[in-house]
């Protein structure tokens, strides 16, 4: 029966690829009940502070169960104005500049539907979050993938920029500090990304989930750079510093005319964000930074706990300056990212992302979370050595 | 700050070994920062946190807290007092409060006519304290930290996702 009814899907959404993280979500899956220990999350491991989750039961009970405006309530746009102000030193106003979304996701797309016309191009770094290039592919729009690397720290440079353009290039994705590699970009190199943006006229698309995890030196957003504001759209959310994934609730800030058209599409798709999530990230704006603070000490000593371990067990690993992501590489003893993660899973029992789920140039790295417990991640990283050190022909 | 004293902070139950992995010190220099904050008397020792309502061999033992009201000694204030009702057994902590009353403790006892018997004969009896209230514990819901209910777990969280 199915492919009969085939017929009827949209050739572009029957041509894209699987993610690669479902082929290994369902190897993961085969092994339940084996004290498989799993470094293949991409959410924390802490539950939402309990504070934030109260504010959702008092407003289901104050009866809070309509839709609330297409933008978002009008409460939490000035939370998350005067929380981007003081965070990232960008002024937008709550009225217009800014619209509630359901995580980062839905504002990502609303970016690709408002702002792309078929074919134009988008230029995104890879590795990255697997969803980009679907997401380009998805409105008919074309995906320009710029490498970033090791030797780099995986920040994204202006010269694999420059050496990646091509014409009809109109909007350039980022996501700093990235998700699988934890590179992100200091002051200087965004400065010169900043340069070839306003050079090539590109839209700039920055996804800043994870700038609240940055361990080493600040987080500069790019919005805040000069002549930016105007060519930038903002994209952030709460699902990672608050601990918020499954309440999926986000947002965007930019130029009027741009948050005008993500509305159009989001009026017409998704109405509004829930109304109890929006109620829980108005809490978790107010009252809510010392948990995120908390989280990130943590987070920084685990970093240190699994980068100083994967390098003293042989798997080259920069140190990420932010995310909870750890990008060693599998090169220097002798396996590719899939062999190292399968016989990782079935002989030791710790799960790994192959670096390839999240693009071609994620080969010869794995991805491991390190958003959970000191106990499991030491367990953990003893499995990997064992690994390492058995003999295999 | 010490490394040790942050993990400690952290409320979890780390090894010294585990420590070590952490903080990426060796275990001797663990052991080391753990001597020094005994020295510091910053570190007091180690106690387990137990949920004794589940383990029937423990019998009745019985909790209260106390509120005691003291007139202040010329010269020691509170603290002469204070230290010395401290030194009781039944005594399990003892903290100078602000507001209605003067000291609140925390008392164990194996059973109600003891814990009884220590606030007639021993808290009242000793010179400065004016008085006493008495409130036995009837169920305890968290404790150290620890949630007593079966608290909350990620165990619904996916093994991999993106």
């Amino acid at each position: 029966m199915s492919t009969t009814s085939n017929r009827w899907v949209a050739s572009h959404v029957a041509t894209l690829p699987r993610s690669g993280i479902r082929d290994f979500f369902e190897l993961v899956a085969k092994m339940k009940g084996q004290d498989v220990i799993s470094l293949g999350v991409g959410e924390p491991d802490f539950t939402t502070p309990w504070h934030v989750r109260k504010a959702a039961i008092t407003a289901l009970e104050e009866g809070k169960t309509y839709y609330t405006s297409n933008l978002g309530m009008i409460e939490l746009r000035r939370a998350v104005a005067t929380y981007v102000t003081e965070h990232f030193g960008v002024n937008y106003r709550p009225d217009d500049q800014i619209i509630i979304t359901v995580g980062v996701s839905e504002a990502l797309d609303l970016c690709f539907r408002a702002f792309c016309n078929p074919g134009d191009k988008v230029m995104y770094h890879q590795p990255c979050y697997v969803s980009y290039h679907p997401s380009i592919s998805l409105v008919h729009a074309e995906g320009v993938a710029v490498p970033t690397y090791a030797k780099d720290n995986f920040a994204l440079t202006a010269e694999a920029l420059r050496a990646a353009w091509v014409p009809g290039c109109k909007i350039l994705m980022l996501n700093l500090p990235c998700n699988p590699t934890g590179g992100t970009c200091d002051r200087a190199q965004l400065e010169a990304i900043a340069a070839f943006c306003r050079e090539k006229d590109l839209l700039v698309l920055s996804d800043e989930i994870y700038s609240e995890l940055t361990f080493d030196g600040t987080h500069t957003s790019i919005a805040s750079l000069p002549g930016m504001e105007e060519r930038t759209v903002f994209l952030h959310g709460f699902s990672k510093a608050f601990a918020m994934t499954g309440w999926r609730i986000g947002y965007a800030c930019g130029p009027t005319a741009l948050i005008d058209a993500m509305m159009k599409v989001h009026q017409y798709s998704m109405m509004c964000a829930s109304i109890i999530a929006q109620e829980a990230a108005l809490e978790a704006l107010q009252n809510g930074w010392e948990n995120v603070c908390e989280m990130r000490d943590q987070y920084h000593r685990r970093r240190d706990l699994v980068v100083r371990r994967f390098n003293e067990i042989g798997l080259t690993c920069h140190s990420p300056r932010g995310s909870f992501y750890a990008f060693p590489s599998t090169q220097g003893i002798g396996m590719s990212e899939k062999d190292f993660a399968v016989g990782l899973l079935k002989e030791q029992k710790v799960a790994v992302v192959p670096g390839t789920a999240f693009g071609a140039n994620g080969t010869g790295h794995v991805r491991a979370c390190f958003a959970t417990s000191y106990e499991q991640l030491i367990v953990a990283c003893d499995r990997i050595e064992r690994f390492v050190q058995s003999p295999r022909a | 700050m010490n490394p040790v004293l942050k993990l400690l902070l952290e409320g979890g139950r780390l090894t010294t070994a585990q420590m070590a992995q952490v903080a990426g010190i060796s275990v001797a220099e663990v052991e080391q920062h753990l001597e020094q904050l005994k020295k510091d008397k910053i570190f007091l020792g180690w106690r387990p946190v137990l949920d004794l309502s589940r383990e029937a061999a423990a019998g009745a033992a019985v909790r209260a807290v106390i509120e005691v009201k003291l007139t202040p000694e010329r010269g020691g204030g509170f603290n002469n007092l204070a230290q010395r009702l401290a030194k009781f057994d039944e005594v399990e902590s003892c903290h100078l409060m602000s507001g209605g009353y003067d000291l609140l403790v925390f008392v164990n006892a194996p059973t109600l006519q003891k814990a009884a018997a220590f606030v007639s004969e021993k808290l009242s009896t000793l010179g400065g304290v004016l008085s006493t209230s008495t409130h036995f514990l009837l169920r305890s819901y968290k404790e150290g930290g620890f949630l007593l209910d079966g608290g909350e777990g990620s165990g619904d969280r996916l093994n991999v996702s993106p």
